[in-house]
């Protein structure tokens, strides 16, 4: 087995007198879709944002690629490969796919000799196009601004955009929330997608059939700490039910 | 699931998916070309209407009130320009209109002095630009500053620097018209590129205003005069930097999503301070180019234009509420204002009729505007989840 890319180990965050986080450790390796399940206040989201750089950790230690990884902010996690796909998903609605997945970091083309520099729009609408079909993701029509994409295809938008600026790791919060059925499925596809293309994902959910349709191991949160971690071969919903409610708790053991 | 519940969401998939049915896609097409539609057809209207209601007396469609309209939207047109990429990017600049009469107070001031201290005409003019620009860039960094670092609402900052901006133009000018320019400067805001002269003995002349009197030079008709070609240059400027460049793009990145602009990592803070130096920037070039065209700084000369120039914006279709829009679009603005208060003046309609028409068409614009999202079938503001 591979090292792992993203290990954590004794990571603790607290806010004010609540221990949001307490003393979680766990690996992912490359290829691997890791589920992270957890009730609402389980402290899933915390515990992402220690690794995406949006907090700091209290104690405990991050690696990730090998290296000591205690991100001052977000964007030094994205620049080090972590790309966090927020719900809001962090997309620029009245530009079309190729502005987005270049958004901040736009393709410029040289012109009269360097005095200016123009944008590559074209560069920009290929380059997005061969990584969208490389993820077998088809839009109508790429230079339409994405609002009138659905909310499955600007998801897919968010993916493709961390694929094309080389994500090592990519976490996920929630990605089915507020989809259509047929999007879910797409959204998923897409997960496994990711996996062959071995980049590891962090899946944060609380629906189940999700975590059985992708992940390779899952997580289980309660209160803060980690109750269970289980290949999701071998496990039930039934188990990770009564594990997410704290009936059953493999730490206390 | 239901067999209806599985069609729905088929629906769903498709209405989504980012394909438009023919209806909708002919509702967009109008809803983006109706500005030109309209300013067509208000064009057509008064070179028919003009001359019949004149008995042939006074015509629309000539080359001396195609250069009066030109030459009338120079300065709506540069106030506009630069509001444009605000708006874009979700701001508002009120102190557009004081702005340029500082700068037109400011390079009066530069180049009567400057002359006065010795120095040739042509460097003194530049000096004026120079002053114009400089000063009003000035009070656009203060709002940039104050809006993006100390997170005022743009509203407010522009509205207060407003006030400062029309006490300042005041005292600087002590509350007349800065005089006592060099008469050269009459040349470079009236001179043109082209100049004809119709009938017998007529030509055309360039660069040089030919030396003419009596019936000749009442038939002598001015094309592209300076103010015009130097605004034809800003705009060519403007529609490079907000459709070509990277500065652009980031502009609607702003207006669109300002918090995924920030996790792009643009430098969003700096790129806001750098929009109200813009606009402010070229409405000091508006307030230089008048103080050439009347040899005279004036400290009242741009208020009266701050709500002409937001108009021409909200016409040529820029969203208030950001993120799209397009610098034809305020051309297109501006020109349909000017057609309109030319074309009603040479009616002998009343002139305040014009302020009624102007307040109509912005609303309707709007209108036009909210009803695309209608037509795209998507909850107001344009977001849909």
């Amino acid at each position: 087995m591979s090292d792992p890319i993203l290990s954590i180990r004794g990571l603790t965050k607290i806010f004010g007198g609540l221990v949001a986080v307490d003393a979680v450790s766990f690996d992912v390796r490359r290829g691997e879709v890791v589920g992270l399940l957890g009730d609402n206040g389980a402290g899933k989201s915390t515990l992402i944002k220690c690794v995406s750089g949006v907090h700091r950790p209290e104690e405990g230690e991050i690696r990730f690629d090998g290296e000591p990884a205690l991100f001052a902010s977000p964007m030094d996690a994205r620049r080090a490969g972590i790309e966090t796909i927020y719900q809001d998903l962090a997309l620029a609605n009245n530009l079309d796919v190729g502005a987005n997945i270049f958004l901040g970091r736009e393709a410029r083309r040289r012109r009269l000799g360097g005095l200016i520099q123009t944008l590559d729009d074209k560069f920009m609408l290929r380059e997005s196009r061969e990584t969208l079909d490389s993820l077998q993701i088809r839009f109508p029509s790429l230079t339409q601004p994405i609002q009138t994409l659905s909310g499955g295809q600007r998801q897919a938008v968010a993916i493709a955009r961390a694929v094309y600026w080389d994500a090592k790791l990519m976490i996920m919060d929630e990605p089915t929330n507020n989809l259509g059925v047929p999007e879910q499925m797409k959204v998923l596809e897409l997960i496994r997608t990711l996996r062959d293309r071995n980049v590891p994902v962090i899946l944060i959910t609380h629906i189940l059939p999700d975590a059985f349709a992708v992940t390779d191991r899952v997580i289980v949160m309660h209160r803060g700490r980690k109750v269970a971690e289980k290949a999701t071969a071998s496990t039930t919903a039934e188990e990770l039910v009564q594990y997410m409610v704290g009936a059953r708790d493999d730490a206390a053991a | 699931m239901s067999e209806r519940a599985v069609r729905a969401a088929r629906r769903v998939d498709v209405a989504a998916a980012g394909v438009l049915t023919p209806l909708q896609r002919a509702g967009l097409f109008l809803s983006r070309v109706w500005a030109w539609a309209f300013l067509g057809l208000m064009a057509l209207f008064f070179v028919a209407a003009v001359p019949l209601s004149t008995g042939g007396a006074v015509n629309f469609l000539t080359v001396r009130n195609s250069q009066n309209i030109l030459v009338a939207i120079v300065p709506v047109l540069l106030l506009g320009l630069g509001q444009t990429f605000v708006i874009i990017a979700a701001g508002i600049d009120l102190s557009v209109g004081w702005v340029m009469s500082l700068a037109s107070v400011l390079s009066a001031l530069a180049i009567r002095d400057s002359y006065d201290a010795g120095l040739p005409l042509f460097p003194a003019v530049v000096l004026g630009l120079l002053a114009a620009v400089a000063g009003a860039a000035f009070v656009g960094f203060v709002n940039g500053v104050v809006i993006a670092k100390l997170k005022v609402p743009a509203f407010i900052v522009t509205l207060g620097t407003s006030f400062i901006v029309r006490g300042v133009a005041y005292l600087m000018s002590e509350n007349t018209t800065v005089i006592g320019l060099p008469a050269g400067v009459r040349a470079y805001g009236n001179d043109a590129l082209v100049y004809l002269v119709g009938g017998p003995g007529g030509g055309i002349y360039f660069l040089a205003r030919p030396e003419l009197s009596g019936a000749m030079l009442r038939r002598m008709d001015i094309l592209l005069p300076w103010p015009v070609i130097m605004t034809a240059a800003v705009v060519a400027w403007a529609m490079f930097l907000l459709h070509r460049t990277r500065f652009g793009r980031h502009t609607f990145a702003i207006g669109g999503n300002m918090d995924a602009a920030i996790r792009a990592g643009i430098p969003v803070d700096r790129h806001i301070v750098a929009l109200y130096m813009l606009s402010a920037a070229t409405s000091g070039v508006a307030g230089f180019l008048s103080t050439l065209r009347y040899t005279a700084g004036s400290a009242v000369i741009g208020d009266p234009l701050l709500l002409s120039s937001i108009a021409a914006v909200i016409i040529g279709g820029v969203s208030m509420s950001g993120g799209s829009g397009a610098i034809v679009g305020t051309v297109i603005g501006a020109l349909i204002i000017a057609v309109l208060t030319t074309g009603l003046v040479m009616l002998n309609v009343d002139a305040f009729w014009q302020f009624i028409v102007v307040g109509t068409v912005v609303i309707v614009a709007v209108l036009i505007d909210q009803s695309r999202d209608l037509i795209m079938g998507r909850p107001k503001g344009g977001v849909r989840r």
